[in-house]
């Protein structure tokens, strides 16, 4: 036990002298917080049209402006913010159940079982994911709750790899050798001592997963095919923004902006998080 | 390392002529087409859309061409033409120098085998209505008679054509500048593939062989299609033009940059965002056309509640056209009050459509939703595309407020949206209908019951039978009294809401001359020329 | 080896027969057919095409001709484009969008090695952070929006490249291949710092510099051969990917590559079309899987795939 707890206690310094994934820390609580009292905080409902206004620059009513139909870019930012982050992190939980468990049990049963289940993961790897998402999306109409699954079913492959590796490296070390001779259960050993190694690569990989979702996402609301309207998450105002950029260009640079930085934040946070965990890399 | 990145940037980059396309093309005379989506082919049989329409109209010609000003057609492959007294059997004069380009006289057996391949089902061409006007030719298509003969096409000899109709038909002139009813060339469809073989390669560069002033030179898929002017032409003296190039472009942003790069002489539309009120004056190359087309909304009146003709008022009069036209879509549109758009062929229709909020509440309450709130949701489903977002969504407020009803808003991709349509799973869905000949009857003749374009639901007798009548009816003023009274029965019972007339938008360049707005948006290229002053 | 490859080609086609039978049923769930038109079709018409296409035959039937099909590479017409075969329009739109992805992995290795060497060598200082941060703009930026960005910037604000095309104006395809690039830059950057910063802790590494041999030399002729194993065993799924995800740059820059194609034919319901370009690109991300891997076991013997 007190071998885990320096191991964090290591990795916890060493974020944060990572001023970058400090930084980035920072700024998503912020957006978290932000999204999360969106409808208390922003001034105006995302969809109040005010069409004799039309779009208009930043001023004093529009902190950062109008669109073509007069609705708020602020608020439509932050619940945007809703959407998007939601977005990034249901499809990510659902790639992380998938895949945490797939790779635990491949990893930790060996033999026939891993051979199959990792043949399953090496024939559904070899797939071209965007295509299915497209048609799937293209099908099924645009339901939230099939986007957060199709996503999801994308990412889980990697998550799977990477965790049954994970677990086969564990899985020789002596303690979980000594733990099988004192005849710990399967349960336990799971519990106690795999979970808690494993989850070091998992938040990372976790962390970068996020941003690659709402990248997904977002592309796929550029394609016409992601979030209903009026409802409208940062891609659809990347979308919106893109059409006018030459006229109405605060369209383009705020949700551009929020949306970069936001990404930039996850990134950085977790690329600080593989730093600080992983001893290998350190000097 | 990093100087030698940008030193081989710039040598990428090249040194640029000053010249562009458009520059040369002064003394080259070639146009340069910004033409929309890739062309699904080249038969006359077998495509459907407007980029196709586009290329036909250089390569093919039919029986009459539509007039480049509006109004009466023109001689087409046909010189002139006589109608019987019961406006039943047309004899048409084919040109005396008519010919394909490869040489062959244009005659009237070409014309009656190319109708017999239209009208054969299994080539499954999806406009042969267009010729169910011909005695018999619908009852060939659909396997009821098996002999082409019988069908009301003959030719009298080889530069004279006899058709009979089942019935006076006023606009079966106008109706032949459409290419369903266009030859082909009898030796080289069969030469490469079956007279219904959907997937013959009759159409590509080096085989295709046609009557227009036009021909095929190299299509390169997803790039760019050449035509060069065919000196065989019957009236080739007058074509101007050497080549044209129609750029497949269908991202409008990007057709737009390349108008302001001078690599388009023509835009096939501009975004509607770069619209203003005063567009015009600010950038000259902008035209903006009246265009036979109507923006509408179907009213599903299968639906319980849609069933009621109060309702449907209701609906229809809480939308304020007016600022839909200024501020949603902002180019130009034009408020509709009827389905048929005003100045078709001198139709000037007089329904109206008041934007009154009082009334269409009281009308609610009549129909017996006390308040917007005991009214069932109603859906919108729309097509995916930004212009009919933003129409739906301000429609979708207008309903909210003035009418206090909840409204939700689906859009689906184009075919689930189009198969909803077909088989009714829609309360109201947006539409718009494009005239195919410039005469009324091809807007109201599509509401009339058991039309497939009707998809409302809405079976009116009294409609049909003021259409039938119009129909027979051979003198235009006594005809459009007819089709008037039929409008204003559509708008009285509102199964449609009409929203706006629709215009053409594009960017024309200033060397183009001979290029005339009409309502069909129909620019024969024959009479295009490119001058600079 | 030679036993794991062939069990992998092995492999590699009941994951093509898969994919091409999945999609097949997939696309005829789909609401919406191939001949569904504003101008609505009557019932006759719509019988007479669907004869005209097989589409009349029963479904066990119209799978079974057209896997037949495929084994002699006979992917069928397209819908869409009457009298053009699939594998006419496919030929036409590989070239193209092989050209978008050679030129955008170049860029993206480029970048990418460059940032990722000099970031694992300056670990934790600002030349760790910055060129990390220009490589990331790859993953932080979406494609469809730096794409317009530099259009707006190079294309029309100072009218250096053209906005437009691929193969039609000279410079053309710069844009469109920095765009696409810089998506991948960041993974190998990524890459790239992370299998240095691992071969530059290791014993040889230490003796070298003991040995007093120039950090130059140090990096360039013993570490990055094995710094770099990480980015060559990326390189097969990143041109993979780069095939797929072409489309949204070559929507923007009007390129008739073969990603719009396949976006194209799954809004028109194109059936046959949409098959041919699925079979293919699962195809081209298995045999690129498959290269890239034997690369990476030739360059490094001792590394086996986990």
């Amino acid at each position: 036990m007190s071998q885990s707890s320096s191991l964090w206690s290591d990795a916890i310094r060493r974020l944060f002298k990572n001023k970058a994934a400090v930084a980035g820390a920072i700024v998503l609580v912020v957006l978290i917080v932000l999204a999360a009292f969106a409808p208390w905080i922003a001034p105006y409902p995302y969809a109040y049209q005010n069409l004799d206004l039309g779009a208009s620059p930043p001023s004093s009513a529009h902190l950062l402006g109008t669109d073509v139909l007069g609705r708020d870019l602020l608020s439509r930012i932050l619940y945007g913010a809703r959407i998007s982050l939601l977005v990034g992190f249901i499809a990510t939980t659902v790639a992380l159940l998938i895949g945490v468990s797939w790779g635990i049990i491949a990893g930790y049963a060996g033999g026939k079982v891993d051979s199959v289940m990792m043949r399953i993961v090496d024939i559904l790897y070899g797939l071209p994911f965007i295509i299915f998402i497209i048609l799937l999306m293209v099908i099924f109409g645009r339901n939230l709750w099939l986007l957060f699954l199709a996503i999801g079913a994308v990412e889980w492959l990697t998550m799977a790899r990477i965790v049954r590796a994970q677990v086969l490296s564990l899985k020789n070390q002596e303690f979980v050798l000594a733990a099988q001779a004192m005849g710990v259960s399967n349960f336990a050993m799971f519990r106690r001592h795999l979970l808690p190694n494993i989850l070091g690569p998992v938040a990372v990989y976790a962390t970068l997963t996020i941003p690659q979702v709402m990248l997904l996402e977002s592309f796929l609301s550029f394609l016409g095919l992601g979030i209903q309207p009026p409802m409208s998450s940062w891609g659809t105002l990347i979308k919106d923004g893109v059409e006018s950029m030459e006229e109405y260009s605060w369209l383009l640079i705020y949700p551009g902006l929020t949306f970069t930085i936001t990404l930039f934040a996850l990134n950085f946070f977790g690329d600080g998080l593989r730093d600080a965990l992983d001893p290998k890399t350190s000097e | 390392m990093r100087y030698s990145f940008l030193f081989i940037i710039l040598l990428l980059i090249g040194c640029s002529s000053g010249t562009t396309p458009v520059d040369d093309a002064v003394k080259a005379k070639i146009l340069h087409y910004g033409n929309g989506t890739e062309p699904q082919g080249l038969d006359p049989h077998i495509v459907t859309g407007v980029p196709e329409h586009h290329l036909l109209l250089a390569l093919c010609e039919g029986l009459t061409s539509s007039n480049p000003r509006g109004g009466e057609s023109l001689p087409g492959s046909a010189a002139s033409w006589d109608i019987s007294d019961d406006g039943k059997v047309y004899t048409f004069y084919l040109q005396e120098n008519g010919k394909w380009s490869n040489g062959d006289e244009v005659t009237a057996e070409d014309y009656v085998w190319s109708w017999q391949r239209i009208l054969t089902p299994s080539l499954g061409s999806q406009y042969p209505d267009m010729l169910y006007y011909v005695q018999n030719a619908e009852e060939f298509h659909n396997g009821t008679i098996d002999d082409f003969s019988n069908v009301g096409v003959k030719a009298l000899d080889s530069k004279t054509l006899e058709v009979t109709l089942k019935e006076p038909t006023p606009f079966f002139l106008g109706l032949l500048s459409h290419y369903s009813t266009w030859p082909v060339h009898k030796p080289t469809v069969l030469k490469h593939g079956t007279i219904d073989d959907r997937n013959g390669q009759w159409t590509r560069p080096g085989n295709f062989v046609c009557n227009g002033p036009f021909n095929l030179k190299t299509w390169e898929l997803n790039k760019k299609i050449v035509v060069d002017k065919n000196p065989l032409y019957w009236d080739a003296d007058i074509v101007e033009l050497n080549e044209i190039h129609f750029y497949p472009i269908s991202n409008e942003m990007t057709e737009e940059r390349m108008f302001r790069a001078g690599q388009l002489h023509v835009t096939s539309t501009f975004p509607s965002n770069k619209c203003e009120p005063n567009i015009q004056e600010i950038n000259p190359n902008i035209k903006i056309h009246p265009y036979m087309g109507t923006y509408f909304y179907r009213f599903n009146t299968a639906n319980e509640a849609l069933d009621d003709v109060r309702v449907r008022k209701a609906l229809a009069y809480s939308i304020d056209r007016q600022k839909i036209v200024e501020s949603v879509t902002r180019c130009g549109q034009i408020p509709a009050y009827s389905f048929t758009p005003p100045g078709s062929n001198g139709f000037y229709p007089d329904t109206k459509i008041p934007y009154d909020v009082d009334l269409a509440r009281n009308l609610l309450k009549e129909a017996g939703y006390d308040s917007g709130e005991e009214f069932p949701v109603l859906e919108i489903l729309f097509n995916t595309s930004e212009g009919h977002r933003k129409v739906a969504l301000a429609i979708q407020q207008m309903w909210q407020q003035n009418l206090g009803i909840n409204v939700e808003l689906v859009n689906q991709d184009w075919k689930v949206y189009l198969s909803r349509e077909m088989i009714g799973d829609f309360q109201v869905s947006r539409a718009g209908w494009i005239g195919d000949y410039e005469d009324p009857n091809t807007f109201l003749d599509t509401m009339r019951p058991n039309r497939g374009n009707n998809k409302t639901r809405w079976d009116n007798y009294e409609f049909d039978g003021l259409l039938a009548k119009a129909n027979a009816t051979l003198d235009q003023e006594e005809r459009y009294e007819i089709l008037m009274e039929a409008e204003r029965l559509l708008i009285d019972e509102m199964p449609i809401a009409p929203i706006y007339t629709y215009v053409r938008v594009y960017q024309l360049h200033e060397d183009v001359k001979g290029w005339y707005p009409n309502i069909l948006s129909h620019h024969h290229p024959k009479y295009i020329r490119i001058e600079r002053d | 080896m030679l036993g794991i490859f062939l069990r992998r080609i092995l492999l590699a086609i009941p994951v093509l027969i898969a994919v091409a039978s999945i999609t097949f049923f997939l696309v005829r769930l789909a609401p919406g057919g191939p001949f569904d038109a504003d101008k609505a079709v009557s019932e006759q018409v719509l019988k007479n095409l669907n004869e005209a296409y097989n589409l009349n035959a029963p479904l066990s039937e119209q799978y079974f001709d057209y896997m037949t099909g495929i084994l002699v590479g006979d992917f069928g017409p397209s819908f869409r484009f009457p009298g053009r075969s699939v594998t006419e329009l496919i030929m036409t739109g590989l070239p193209v969008t092989f050209e978008l992805a050679i030129y955008s992995m170049l860029i993206a290795l480029f970048i990418g090695i460059l940032s990722g060497v000099t970031a694992a060598l300056k670990r934790n200082t600002f030349l760790d952070y910055i060129p990390m941060s220009i490589a990331m703009i790859g993953i932080c930026v979406p494609t469809f929006l730096l794409g317009p960005l530099l259009v707006l910037i190079f294309g029309i604000n100072l009218e250096l490249l053209p906005v437009s095309g691929w193969g039609q104006l000279p410079g053309d395809k710069i844009l469109p291949s920095l765009t696409l690039g810089f998506a991948y830059a960041a993974y190998i950057a990524r890459l790239s710092r992370g299998g240095m910063l691992e071969i530059l802790n290791q014993d040889f590494i230490r003796t070298a510099r003991a040995k007093g041999l120039s950090e130059k030399m140090v990096v360039i002729k013993h570490a990055m051969q094995g710094g770099l194993i990480p980015v060559v065993s990326f390189l097969g799924p990143a041109v993979a990917g780069l095939l797929a995800g072409s489309f949204v740059v070559e929507t923007i820059f009007q390129i008739p590559g073969l990603g719009r194609f396949y976006v194209e034919a799954a809004f028109n319901r194109d059936y046959t079309m949409i098959l041919g370009t699925t079979i293919f690109f699962s195809f081209m991300i298995v045999f690129f899987n498959l290269l890239s891997d034997i690369v990476a076991l030739w360059l490094n013997p001792r590394s086996r795939d986990t």
